[in-house]
């Protein structure tokens, strides 16, 4: 059984040291989802270079110079923006397997088990990133 | 005795809604990453490579409603995140209002996006 915790403001940095894990996976899953949501607004007006690029000459678009295929190639080339997307896989992971936990905790599952599910959560988080660096670093360094 | 934070109130419809689009979420977004950066890569995207992605009906729906429910399950986020904080009276309306035509601008901009580059002649 469950219970709601008067938590405070959280927003009362200054007593980190006291955070349990509930509240720090309850600040990261806030935080990454803030992230998520800024760039879901970013992300479709990048991806809207297509609207003009799709009435550009077929043979512009064979080549590949085209306004959507130049901006995003771009954009890939700079080493930032790879590394940014390193950190995006990272707050898009943590999300979805804290959320993943989530899910489970309102379902009545692993109730007991939630600071570890949290560790989970944090340490595969850590793997799957670290897996992926090259993949998203291929060619760019 | 378990602890339980959220910035939802348990058992309202925009609680349900949100753990709802959660669920297809977890999917899709795995889906979108593993498709768009491992199978294929986001340095070689060119116009013609979505534009055959989305010329496929299934990816086309699938896409619109990814989008939907993310803009959705973000802008519900944000809005639930701040009346939790405190957000109360006029400036919650303003806000509630102000997410609710960012959310559908978010979409209606997408479905444009998704449309275009399924137009596109390869």
């Amino acid at each position: 059984m469950s219970q709601t915790y008067d938590r405070g403001r959280v927003e009362s940095f200054g007593r980190w040291k006291e955070f349990t894990a509930g509240m720090w996976a309850w600040l990261l899953h806030k935080f990454t989802g803030w992230v998520l949501v800024g760039y879901l607004f970013t992300h479709i007006a990048v991806l809207s270079t297509a609207i003009p690029a799709a009435d550009a000459s077929p043979s512009a678009i064979a080549d590949g110079a085209d306004t959507y295929t130049t901006t995003l190639q771009g954009l890939e080339s700079i080493l930032l923006v790879r590394f940014l997307e390193v950190g995006l896989l990272a707050v898009a992971v943590f999300h979805i397997l804290n959320g993943v936990r989530l899910l489970l905790v309102d379902l009545g599952l692993g109730l007991e088990s939630q600071d570890t599910s949290f560790y989970v959560s944090l340490v595969l988080t850590g793997a799957i990133v670290v897996a992926s660096v090259p993949t998203f670093l291929e060619g760019a360094v | 005795m378990a602890e339980r934070y959220s910035s939802f109130q348990p058992g309202s419809t925009l609680w349900l809604l949100q753990r709802v689009t959660a669920a297809f979420l977890v999917v899709t977004l795995a889906f979108h990453f593993f498709l768009l950066h491992f199978y294929n890569h986001a340095p070689e995207i060119t116009l013609q490579g979505s534009a055959g992605r989305m010329d496929v009906p299934v990816y086309f729906v699938t896409m619109i409603l990814f989008l939907a429910t993310a803009a959705f399950h973000g802008v519900n986020g944000v809005y639930n995140a701040l009346v939790n904080a405190g957000l109360d009276g006029t400036p919650k309306a303003v806000v509630k209002w102000g997410l609710i035509v960012a959310g559908l601008a978010l979409v209606g901009q997408g479905i444009r996006l998704a449309v275009a580059l399924a137009g596109v002649s390869a």
